[in-house]
C-alpha cells in the first residue's frame, strides 16, 4: 500500500485528497440545488423529485456512501492540515502578519468548514429526518420545505449559513485546480472566474429558495400525498400511488 | 534632494533560542530617506554599540538582493511594503517623517530563532539535499548544445530558477509552508531535460523533506508569491502538485526499494 | 623563500594533459581516508567541494554565511566566458588564452592561462547538465554574447544571474554529496587561523559564530577559496561579509601574498549617496553600449538639472579621448577617466565629504533613436534597479555612475598546482593570484572559480594526497593547541581594547577612505607613503580604541567585524607597500608617475616582469619581496591602445 500511504502522508498529498472529496461535495451541492429549485415547480413537482430519487434505490445509497466517504475524507484532511499548519508556526507573529494577497474565503476556510458542517447535520434533521418538526411529511417535501422557511429564524439561519457555504465554495473551487496540479498558465485567469462564477449561482439559486418563500411567492399547499417509496402516509383516505 | 526622516522602531530582541523576547523602542532620527533598510539600521547599530549596548543582530551580506541572507517582518511584511524588493533593497523613501515600524524576525517551527532578527534556515538546504539536484559526475557531461532545448521552457525554468532561498515565503505564508521554495526547485529541474531522469523521485523526496522539516501546508492564498523578491509563481507549486500526485498514484514498488537503502 | 612555478615544459597545448598524467592518483579505496577541509563555498570551494565530495574524499566545507548558497560568487550578473565558438566567429581556446593575458596586462603566467582556457569549455557542459538554465536562442541552443569589448561573443549568460546560476549550480552538486555523505558543512563558521605543523598545513581553527565555540579541524590537506579583499575599501562591490582573513591568517604564517596592488575598479557602479553608505551596487557594464558618459563643462553646472544642461556645455569626455572606443573603453581606462574629471572638480550629484562623485551616464540620445521600448527591452530590470536605489528615473534623467572596487587579482601566490608557499594549504578561485595578470576581463572570474574547483584542484590534490605520509596528528598537538591560543588571545584583546571609544566600521570606513584614496584608482609615490605611514598609527588606534560590545562566547557580529578589520589593517599597508614598489602602471595598478604623453598607463616589461610575491617576516619586520619572472613565449607583450 505504498501508493496510498505517500498520498496520505504528505501535505502534497492530504490537500489532494481534499481536493477529490472537495469536488466530489461539490457536484453534490451543484446537483442538490438544481433538485431544490423544482420547489418552485410546485408541490407535485417535488413529491415526484423525491419519489423519482427513491426509485434509484441502489444508487441512492452508493451516492450516500460516497458523499459520506468525502465529508469524511473531506473532514480529516481538514483537520490534519489545519492542526499541521498550526504547528508550523507554532510562535506567531508579536506585530501581526499583514495579509497582501490573499481574500476573505480563504482565511475562513476552517472556519466556514465548521459551519457548513453544522448546518448540514441541521439541514438533515431539518427537513430529512424532521427532527423536532410537528408537521414534518415525508411525503410532502414541499410543503417540508414553505413551512420551515416561513419560520423567518429559519430562513436567515439558511440564508447565511448559504453565504458562508458560496465562500468555501469560492475558495475551494479555485484552490482544487491547483492543488490537483492543474494549472497551465493559459487557463491560469479562467480558474478565479469559474469558482466565483460556479459559487455564485448556487448560492444564488440556494438563497432564492427561503427568500420567495419569505417574500410570500411561494405558499403552502393543501395537497396531500402518499407514495410507498416515501414511507407510510399521513392521513387515512389517501389512494396509495396516486 | 535628499529628506530627513524621524521614525520610531519596534525592533524584536532575544538573546538567544530559548530565551524569551520582546519588542524594544529604538529613535531612528535623522534617517536619510534614501539610506537602504540595512543602513538604517546600521546606523541605530552604531549608536548601540558607541552606548555600549549590544546591538541588533541581522543576517545581511551582498546588500543587493541576491544572496538571500537578509530578510526580517517590516510591519508584518516579508521583507517590507515594497513589491519584488528584499530588505536591503528597500529604501527610506518609501516610509514617513513620524512613521512607527516593526520589526520581526520570520516565524516558523522549521526557522528557529537564533538571536534577535536572525533564525536558522538549515532546513531549506535540507530540502535541496534530499534531491535539489542533477546527479551528474563533473567531467561526465556531453557537450552543452548536445541537448537543444525549447527557449520557453529554458526560460520558464529560469523564472524558478531565480529563487534566492531567503525564506520571506514561509515568513509570509499565513501556514508557513514552503511550498514555493520547494516547487520552484523542483519546476526548475522538471523542465529541463536534465532534470528528467530524476523528476519522480526528485519531487517524491523533497516533499517529503519538506514535510519532516514541519513546514505547513499550501492552502493557495498566494502570499508567498506576493512576499517573494523574485516574484516566483504559485503556478510552480501546481506543477509540483501533478508531479507529485502523478508519482505518488503511480511510482512502483521499486522506489519504495530504493528508498530503504 | 623559493617560488617554484612546477609549471610543466613541451608545448602550451599540451602541458595540462601531461601534467595530470604526470600526477599521481589517489587509490578510490584510500580516498575516504584522506581528509581535505574547504575554505568558501563560492564557485570555487563549492565546486571543489561537490568534486572532491564525489570522487570519495572526507570533505569538511566552511562558510561564515548560514548557506553555501550565499556565497558572494552570487552577486555576478555579466556572464562566464568559454572557447566554444558556438557563434563560428573565430574563437578558440588560443584566442580565449591569447586574449586573456594581454588583458591582464602581460603580468599573468601564461601556462595557468591556458589551462583555463582549455577548461573552459568543460564548464559550460559540466553547468549544463547540472541544470544550469544558460540563456537560449530560439533554435533551443545556447545563446552567446560579447561582453566587455571582447571581439568575439564567446559569453554564456543567465539572465543578469549568472553568478547566481552557477553558484546553485554548484551549492546543488554539493548538497548532493552531503545527502551522501562524503561532504559536512559547516555554516555560520569562520576560519580564523590555519594549523601549520613541521611546515605543512594541517588544519584550521574556526570560531562558531552562533555559539562563539572556538576549535580545530584537523586534515590533510586545506583549500583556501574565501574570497578577494576588495572591502579593503569598505566601500565596494562585495558582500558586506567578505573578508581577507582566512587568507591573511595564512600568510603570516608563511603563504606568500601575490601582488595585492592589482585591484580592479568597475566603472558602472551607482554612486555614493551619503556618508552612511554601506556597499556600492554594481550595474552591468553592457550600459555603456548605449548610454553615453558626460559632465558638465563648468563646475557650476554640477547642482543644475542635467537635461537643462546645453549640449555645447556637456563634456563627453571618452568621446573625445577615445574616438575609436568611446563609451566603450575597458574598464580600468573608462574609471579613471571618471576620477579624472571627479578631481577636476565637474563630477555631479549629492557632495558627501564634500565632494561630487558621480559622472552622467545618458540614455536620451538611445531613447529618442530606439525609442523607450527598445530601451526598456535592453536594459528594463537595470533601470528598475537604480529607480529603485537612487530614487531617480533613468528614462527621464541621467543615470549617475561611479567606479567602485570590484575584484582582486591579487592574491596568495600559487604554482600551477594551485598550492601555495605553505605545502598543503592549496588556494581557489579570487583568494589566489593566478590567472589574470594585473587586470581581469570580464567575465572571466566565474570561469577561473569554475575551472579551479571543478577541473583543477581535483587533480592537483590528488596528486598531492598521493604522495603524502604526514603522521595523524592529535587536537592537544602543541601546534594546534598553540593555534587555538593565537585565535583566543586575539578574540581577547578585540573585547578589551584598553580604551573603547570607536566602532570597528568607524575604523574601517577611515581605511577604506585612505587605501581608496591613495591606492585606488590612480596611485603615486605621496601618496602611498602618505598611507604606509598613516596605516600603522591607524592600526594601533584601533587596537587601542576598538570597541567591541558582549563577548567571543555568543553570537557577536560586532567582534566578526572587528577581526575582519584588523586583518584589513595589515593587508592595507601591504598593498601600499606593493604599489609603491611597482615602478610601473599594468592593469589595475595605475602610477601616476608612470603613464604616456596623453595618459595612458606605461608599463616597464625589462624591469618588472614578475610577480611580487611577498613574505611575512614579522609584525615588527619589513615584508620581504620575492620575485618570480615571468616569461612570454607565446604572447608577445606589447602596449594596449584603444585610441
Amino acid at each position: 500500500m505504498d501508493r496510498a500511504l505517500t498520498l496520505r502522508s504528505t501535505t502534497v498529498g492530504t490537500k489532494a485528497i481534499m481536493a477529490v472529496t472537495g469536488a466530489v461535495l461539490f457536484g453534490f451541492v451543484v446537483v442538490h440545488m438544481l433538485g431544490n429549485l423544482q420547489l418552485w415547480l410546485g408541490a407535485q413537482a417535488m413529491h415526484d423529485y423525491a419519489v423519482s430519487l427513491r426509485k434509484i434505490h441502489g444508487v441512492l445509497w452508493i451516492a450516500r456512501a460516497v458523499l459520506l466517504a468525502s465529508v469524511l475524507g473531506h473532514a480529516w484532511s481538514a483537520f490534519t492540515l489545519v492542526r499541521r499548519n498550526a504547528a508550523a508556526r507554532p510562535v506567531p507573529y508579536k506585530h501581526a502578519r499583514r495579509d497582501q494577497a490573499t481574500n476573505y474565503a480563504a482565511r475562513t476556510m476552517p472556519i466556514t468548514g465548521v459551519v457548513v458542517a453544522l448546518y448540514i447535520a441541521y439541514h438533515i434533521m431539518h427537513l430529512t429526518l424532521g427532527v423536532g418538526v410537528a408537521a414534518h411529511d415525508p411525503q410532502n417535501p414541499y410543503n417540508n420545505v414553505v413551512n420551515g422557511f416561513s419560520n423567518p429564524l429559519i430562513a436567515v439561519v439558511y440564508i447565511v449559513a448559504n453565504v458562508l457555504l458560496s465562500a468555501h465554495l469560492f475558495h475551494g473551487g479555485y484552490a482544487w485546480f491547483n492543488s490537483l496540479g492543474l494549472s497551465n498558465p493559459r487557463y491560469a485567469g479562467m480558474k478565479r472566474a469559474f469558482a466565483m462564477g460556479l459559487a455564485g449561482l448556487i448560492t444564488l439559486g440556494n438563497v432564492a429558495l427561503p427568500v420567495s418563500v419569505l417574500a410570500g411567492a411561494v405558499k403552502p399547499t393543501t395537497e396531500t400525498f402518499c407514495s410507498p417509496e416515501l414511507g407510510p402516509c399521513a392521513g387515512p383516505g389517501v389512494e396509495p400511488g396516486r | 534632494m535628499s529628506k530627513k526622516l524621524n521614525l520610531t522602531l519596534h525592533v524584536w530582541r532575544q538573546k538567544g533560542p530559548t530565551a524569551a523576547g520582546d519588542f524594544v523602542k529604538y529613535p531612528a532620527s535623522g534617517i536619510d530617506d534614501h539610506m537602504s533598510f540595512l543602513e538604517m539600521l546600521d546606523v541605530v547599530n552604531e549608536g548601540l554599540i558607541e552606548k555600549g549596548e549590544d546591538p541588533i543582530a541581522f543576517d545581511h551580506d551582498c546588500r543587493e538582493g541576491i544572496c538571500g541572507s537578509c530578510g526580517v517582518m517590516i510591519n508584518g511584511m516579508a521583507h517590507g511594503p515594497r513589491k519584488a524588493t528584499t530588505a536591503c533593497q528597500l529604501h527610506m523613501r518609501v516610509f514617513h517623517d513620524g512613521d512607527e515600524i516593526w520589526i520581526e524576525p520570520w516565524r516558523a517551527a522549521a526557522f528557529p530563532i537564533i538571536k534577535d532578527l536572525i533564525v536558522d534556515r538549515g532546513s531549506l538546504d535540507r530540502i535541496v539535499q534530499s534531491g535539489g539536484y542533477v546527479s551528474v559526475r563533473t567531467g561526465a557531461a556531453r557537450d552543452a548544445n548536445n541537448i537543444a532545448i525549447p527557449k520557453d521552457d529554458a526560460d520558464l525554468a529560469m523564472d524558478a530558477a531565480q529563487c534566492i532561498g531567503c525564506g520571506a515565503c514561509v515568513a509570509a505564508c499565513p501556514n508557513a509552508s514552503a511550498s514555493l521554495f520547494t516547487s520552484a526547485k523542483i519546476g526548475h529541474l522538471a523542465l529541463l531535460p536534465q532534470g528528467g531522469p530524476e523528476r519522480e523521485d526528485r519531487v517524491r523526496r523533497m516533499v517529503l523533506q519538506h514535510d519532516a522539516e514541519l513546514f505547513g501546508s499550501c492552502t493557495q492564498h498566494g502570499e508567498c508569491e506576493a512576499a517573494c523578491p523574485k516574484q516566483i509563481s504559485i503556478n510552480f507549486i501546481a506543477r509540483m502538485n501533478a508531479d507529485f500526485i502523478k508519482t505518488a498514484v503511480t511510482a512502483n514498488a521499486d522506489l519504495k526499494q530504493r528508498e530503504g537503502q | 623563500m623559493e617560488l617554484r612555478s612546477n609549471v610543466p615544459s613541451g608545448p602550451i597545448e599540451k602541458r595540462w594533459e601531461k601534467h595530470r598524467f604526470d600526477l599521481k592518483l589517489v587509490n578510490p579505496a584510500n580516498r575516504r581516508k584522506s581528509t581535505v577541509i574547504v575554505v568558501g563555498t563560492g564557485l570555487a570551494g563549492g565546486a571543489a567541494s561537490a568534486t572532491l565530495g564525489e570522487l570519495g574524499y572526507n570533505v569538511h566545507a566552511f562558510y561564515y554565511q548560514d548557506s553555501p548558497r550565499r556565497a558572494h560568487s552570487i552577486a555576478a550578473q555579466g556572464g562566464i566566458n568559454a572557447s566554444k565558438n558556438y557563434q563560428n566567429d573565430g574563437d578558440s581556446i588560443y584566442r580565449l588564452f591569447y586574449d586573456t593575458v594581454k588583458g591582464g596586462d602581460f603580468r599573468a603566467r601564461e601556462s595557468n592561462v591556458y589551462r583555463l582556457a582549455e577548461v573552459s569549455g568543460n564548464i559550460i557542459d559540466q553547468c549544463t547538465a547540472q541544470g544550469v538554465p544558460f540563456a537560449r536562442e530560439y533554435s533551443g541552443l545556447l545563446d552567446n554574447r560579447s561582453f566587455g569589448g571582447a571581439q568575439v561573443s564567446r559569453t554564456f549568460y543567465a539572465r543578469g544571474q549568472t553568478g547566481q546560476q552557477l553558484l546553485l549550480g554548484a551549492y546543488q552538486a554539493l548538497e548532493r554529496q552531503v545527502d551522501a555523505g562524503t561532504v559536512h558543512t559547516h555554516g555560520r563558521h569562520e576560519m580564523l587561523d590555519l594549523i601549520v605543523i613541521d611546515g605543512v598545513a594541517r588544519g584550521i581553527v574556526t570560531r562558531d559564530l552562533v555559539s562563539g565555540e572556538i576549535r580545530p579541524w584537523l586534515a590533510d590537506c586545506v583549500v583556501l577559496a574565501s574570497g578577494g579583499y576588495g572591502n579593503v575599501f569598505y566601500l565596494s562591490t562585495n558582500a558586506k561579509g567578505c573578508n581577507v582573513t582566512a587568507t591573511w591568517r595564512a600568510h603570516r604564517l608563511g603563504a606568500a601574498f601575490a601582488n595585492p596592488c592589482y585591484t580592479q575598479i568597475h566603472p558602472t557602479c551607482i554612486p555614493v549617496a551619503g556618508d552612511y553608505q554601506s556597499k556600492l551596487t554594481l550595474m552591468s557594464e553592457s550600459l555603456r553600449n548605449d548610454g553615453r558618459v558626460w559632465v558638465p563643462r563648468d563646475p557650476a553646472d554640477a547642482t543644475k538639472d542635467p537635461r537643462t544642461i546645453a549640449e555645447g556645455n556637456r563634456d563627453y569626455y571618452l568621446e573625445t579621448r577615445y574616438p575609436a572606443f568611446g563609451n566603450l573603453v575597458p574598464r580600468d581606462i573608462a574609471s579613471r577617466a571618471a576620477k579624472k574629471v571627479c578631481d577636476e572638480g565637474r563630477g555631479v550629484g549629492p557632495a558627501v565629504d564634500g565632494e561630487r562623485r558621480g559622472v552622467y551616464l545618458d540614455f536620451a540620445d538611445s531613447i529618442k533613436r530606439l525609442g523607450k521600448s527598445k530601451i526598456e527591452e535592453r536594459y528594463g530590470n537595470l533601470f528598475e534597479m537604480y529607480e529603485r536605489i537612487a530614487g531617480e528615473n533613468p528614462y527621464e534623467t541621467p543615470m549617475r555612475i561611479y567606479p567602485a572596487s570590484h575584484y582582486t587579482m591579487g592574491g596568495l601566490w600559487v604554482d600551477y598546482n594551485l598550492m601555495t608557499t605553505i605545502p598543503g594549504l592549496f588556494a581557489a578561485g579570487e583568494a589566489n593570484f593566478s590567472d589574470h595578470g594585473a587586470n581581469r576581463l570580464g567575465a572571466s572570474a566565474l570561469m577561473q572559480g569554475l575551472a579551479d574547483g571543478y577541473f583543477v584542484l581535483p587533480s592537483t590534490l590528488a596528486g598531492y594526497l598521493a604522495n603524502f605520509k604526514g603522521p595523524k596528528i592529535a587536537d592537544d598537538h602543541a601546534e594546534v593547541r598553540a593555534a587555538v591560543g593565537r585565535v583566543n588571545e586575539r578574540l581577547k584583546r578585540l573585547v578589551s581594547a584598553p580604551k573603547p571609544s570607536r566602532t570597528p566600521d568607524s575604523f574601517h570606513k577611515e581605511l577604506g577612505r585612505l587605501v581608496w584614496d591613495e591606492c585606488g584608482m590612480g596611485r603615486n609615490a605621496e601618496g602611498l607613503r602618505k598611507a604606509l605611514a598613516r596605516i600603522p598609527e591607524l592600526r594601533e588606534e584601533f587596537w587601542n580604541g576598538v570597541r567591541v560590545t558582549g563577548s567571543g562566547a555568543e553570537l557577536n557580529q560586532t567582534l566578526e567585524k572587528a577581526g575582519r578589520v584588523a586583518d584589513f589593517l595589515e593587508l592595507g599597508e601591504l598593498m601600499c607597500l606593493d604599489a609603491l614598489h611597482r615602478e610601473e602602471s599594468a592593469g589595475g595598478h595605475f602610477r601616476e608617475e608612470h603613464q604616456t604623453e596623453d595618459g595612458e598607463a606605461k608599463r616597464d616589461d625589462e624591469n618588472f616582469t614578475y610577480v611580487a610575491a611577498w613574505e611575512h617576516t614579522g609584525d615588527l619586520s619589513k615584508p620581504k619581496l620575492n620575485k618570480e619572472p615571468l616569461t612570454f613565449e607565446y604572447v608577445k607583450p606589447a602596449q594596449r591602445s584603444y585610441k
